[in-house]
């Protein structure tokens, strides 16, 4: 499946980039990040929530859409 | 004083019947700085009748990039009583109450109860989680606004049976995990477009007008002006949770990571001990070096592919431009079981400072004790 993968804020820094293609074969979002993590090593310590197809899911979801996005918490006022 | 909302009262979506629902509403600002400065300026325009300030905070020139509310001739005082004195001149039909105090756990619902609508203007998570939870409690709507160099996010929380910040993001990340404005640096225009979307969330719940960003979230990014609208679900085991604990909530105290903060030391604590392996953890271009110490250069996004290079028999000392990067690198080797790390709470500049420092006066000692 061809997957777009949108980076926020601080994880945006670490992937050096705001958004990616790729392709994926697994079924749930967790194995999509564990791509992931293997490719951007300090995603595993950074707390961040994932969107799919605009709307937030568990990690547990299954993957069905194309539009990922990784959405960390920010402290700024 | 029959002009002044004329621009508002001509809307036929507003009219005399909706200024007069802006005038009776009392709204409530968690913090007077980047966010609270642009939300209560166009509040106290508004019209909204009764507007509370929180903020125990003095203003600081390092402030006035973005803070707009304030000037040179307010430095050093405090920020909600600096606030309402400038909003008392835009605004004088207004009632304006300064709060000169840190919101805790013991203050929160009391406050909360006098108000209709709370705004979040914090700047850290233990601040937002607390906001959070009494609006949960006391069941007011939360506008919610938070920033991040160059993005910012929106919402709307504990509106008409909507989701909460926590079904959003359960619990705070670990302290020190995500930076703020003062230790990353803020493009100073970026909250003043955020927390203006946070004034106009307030005025359509006053005015019931459009829709707002209730079970969604804004994402903001000022850079490339994109906005993502991601929808949030309501955890009803989540919000429980939080409702459950109402009775005891005005004895919880902030919880801090202890082990993080035992991890955190200074340059000057260690200069005389041996033993010790320094690591930058930057990036090879940042500058400067700090050619006085025997550093070992292993950037962040590389350290787990770099174990090796960690010196298992000496005690790790990690720094970087902030502060930050080295405190996750920290929390990355205690959970790979990497024991004796420590992070310096200073940058590389000021630890290079110190040294030179630390060095001048040796010097200067020497030359006295020579004559």
């Amino acid at each position: 499946m061809h997957i777009k993968v949108k980076y926020f804020g601080q994880i945006a820094e670490v992937t050096k980039k705001e958004e990616e293609s790729l392709e994926f074969s697994g079924q749930l979002i967790s194995e999509l990040l564990e791509t992931l993590h293997s490719k951007y090593q300090i995603l595993k310590i950074t707390d961040f929530k994932v969107a799919q197809n605009q709307e937030l899911v568990s990690f547990e979801t299954k993957l069905t859409g194309q539009d990922i996005a990784l959405l960390p918490p920010f402290a700024g006022g | 004083m029959t002009n002044r909302y004329n621009r508002h009262t001509i809307l036929s979506e507003i009219g005399q019947n909706g200024q007069d629902k802006i005038s009776n509403t009392k709204v409530l600002v968690i913090g007077a700085g980047g966010l609270g400065c642009p939300i209560l300026q166009y509040l106290a325009a508004a019209g909204v009748g009764t507007l509370g300030i929180v903020d125990f905070d003095v203003v600081d020139i390092s402030n006035l990039q973005r803070q707009i509310l304030f000037g040179t001739s307010t430095l050093g005082k405090n920020k909600a009583k600096a606030a309402k004195a400038r909003l008392e001149d835009l605004n004088g039909d207004i009632s304006i109450i300064a709060y000169a105090e840190k919101l805790t756990h013991q203050n929160a619902l009391n406050l909360f109860e006098q108000y209709d609508i709370i705004v979040d203007g914090t700047d850290n998570f233990e601040t937002r989680y607390l906001v959070n939870d009494a609006c949960l409690i006391t069941n007011k709507p939360l506008v919610f606004g938070a920033i991040y160099k160059f993005e910012g996010q929106v919402s709307v929380f504990n509106y008409k049976n909507g989701p909460s910040y926590r079904c959003l993001f359960p619990e705070a990340p670990k302290q020190g995990s995500v930076p703020n404005c003062s230790e990353i640096g803020v493009l100073g225009v970026l909250p003043g477009i955020i927390g203006t979307m946070q004034a106009n969330e307030v005025l359509k719940i006053i005015l019931e007008l459009g829709n707002t960003l209730s079970g969604k979230l804004l994402c903001y990014n000022a850079l490339t002006l994109q906005n993502s609208i991601l929808k949030i679900s309501r955890s009803e085991e989540i919000i429980q949770s939080v409702l459950k604990d109402k009775d005891i909530f005005h004895k919880k105290v902030v919880n801090f990571n202890c082990e993080i903060d035992s991890a955190l030391i200074s340059i000057e604590s260690i200069l005389s001990e041996e033993n010790i392996q320094f690591i930058d953890v930057r990036e090879p271009h940042e500058e400067p070096k700090v050619e006085s110490l025997d550093v070992t250069s292993i950037p962040l996004s590389e350290l787990e592919k770099n174990l090796s290079k960690i010196d298992s028999t000496k005690k790790k000392i990690f720094f970087c431009q902030s502060g930050i990067r080295s405190i996750r690198a920290v929390e990355l080797l205690q959970e790979l079981d990497i024991q004796n790390c420590f992070s310096l709470k200073e940058g590389a500049l000021e630890i290079k400072n110190i040294i030179s420092n630390r060095h001048y006066d040796r010097g200067k000692t020497e030359i006295i004790s020579s004559k």
